[in-house]
């Protein structure tokens, strides 16, 4: 491990400081394919400078050129962008934006753990980029809703359309959203926090 | 484990979030901290702590969540965890568990963080 001498210093700065008085924390992941605004999101509706975390995962080898018998092991970093909401003074949401590559970050169980839910975005342009999250999200079970990102000369296609394409539940709150601006994401969370409140009113009764 | 033989307080955790809970100094037993558990340090580094758990100790003079703490040392989560197990077995960093996971999230939680967004 290497020190820099920057390192008694390292640490938020005064203005990003919890008080006191905080006593737990919630987070809301933010997912879907490359390029569709999850840093941009996080940055939008946080009041701290956005952070990046990482985490190491180790994975099982897939076969190029495997001895038999050996297992290998790749090693893979994978960065996280996130940043922070407080909520009162007691409580504080975090929010995490994912980074492009998917097989890497649902290998990061402690992400998903514990989320109240999950935001995916989609640009209408490559819907398919996001397709796969969608689909690793209701495997796992983490409540979502889903924000169109309005990206300038995107195609507007109906709901109804978007949500064939997507082989999405009519339950499955749609929204439009802007990430670069702070009250169209907030407005997107609030849906999300909307979506959550409903699941309690309808049974939740396996198909 | 309790030493005191009391109950578990079932209700505690989940209603952190109430603004009119009354919270008094509570030992708390060392339990593995998560991405979003907040760390407040009840120690002063000294000579002989590592540099790093000094940089923790320094950083958490407010609550500060793991993910942070991180950030701001560029680290990976898991080392960070381990940097804190050292820290929470003597007692010098305290952790503020995150709202524990349910299937559904409670509705007086979901009404805090509500009302938290609207405020922005
Ligand atoms: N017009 C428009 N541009 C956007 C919007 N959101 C993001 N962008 C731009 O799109 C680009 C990609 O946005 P990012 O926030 O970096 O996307 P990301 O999902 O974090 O990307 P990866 O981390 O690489 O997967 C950036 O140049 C943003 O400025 C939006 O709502 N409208
Ligand atoms: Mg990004």
């Amino acid at each position: 491990m290497d020190y820099r001498t920057s390192e008694g210093t390292a640490g938020p700065r005064g203005e990003d400081l919890l008080p006191a008085s905080v006593a737990a924390a919630v987070k809301v992941v933010i997912v879907g394919g490359f390029g569709v605004g999850k840093t941009t999101m996080v940055g939008s509706v946080s009041e701290i400078r956005p952070l990046t975390t990482e985490e190491t995962m180790t994975q099982a080898g897939v076969g190029v050129d495997d001895i038999a018998g050996v297992e290998r092991k790749t090693e893979t970093t994978v960065a996280m962008d996130f940043g922070r909401i407080s909520l009162n003074d007691k409580l504080v949401l975090y929010l995490f934006g994912t980074p492009g590559q998917e097989r890497f970050w649902f290998l990061w169980d402690g992400l998903f753990e514990g989320a109240l839910g999950a935001v995916v975005l989609i640009d209408t342009r490559r819907l398919e980029v996001s397709f796969d999250a969608v689909g690793r999200l209701e495997e796992r079970g983490v409540p979502f809703v889903v924000a169109v990102n309005a990206f300038p000369g995107a195609p507007v296609h109906p709901t109804a359309e978007l949500r064939a394409a997507m082989d999405l539940p009519d339950s499955v709150p749609m929204i439009d959203c802007d990430a670069r601006d702070r009250a169209s994401s907030r407005d997107t969370l609030l849906a999300l926090v909307r979506y959550l409140q409903s699941l309690h009113t309808v049974t939740p009764e396996t198909p | 484990m309790s030493a005191t033989g009391k109950a578990w307080d079932e209700g505690g955790p989940e209603r952190l979030y109430a603004v009119d809970q009354n919270h008094g100094p509570q030992p708390s037993p060392p339990r593995p901290v998560e991405l979003v558990s907040l760390i407040v340090a009840r120690a002063e580094p000294e000579p002989g702590t590592a540099p790093e758990q000094a940089a923790v100790l320094r950083m958490c003079q407010f609550p500060l969540s793991v993910a942070e703490i991180s950030a701001y040392l560029v680290l990976p989560v898991s080392t960070v965890t381990v940097l804190l197990a050292g820290l929470l077995e003597d007692g010098r960093v305290e952790v503020r568990a995150p709202v524990p996971a349910a299937e559904l999230p409670d509705p007086e939680l979901l009404q805090a963080v509500m009302h938290g967004l609207q405020n922005l």
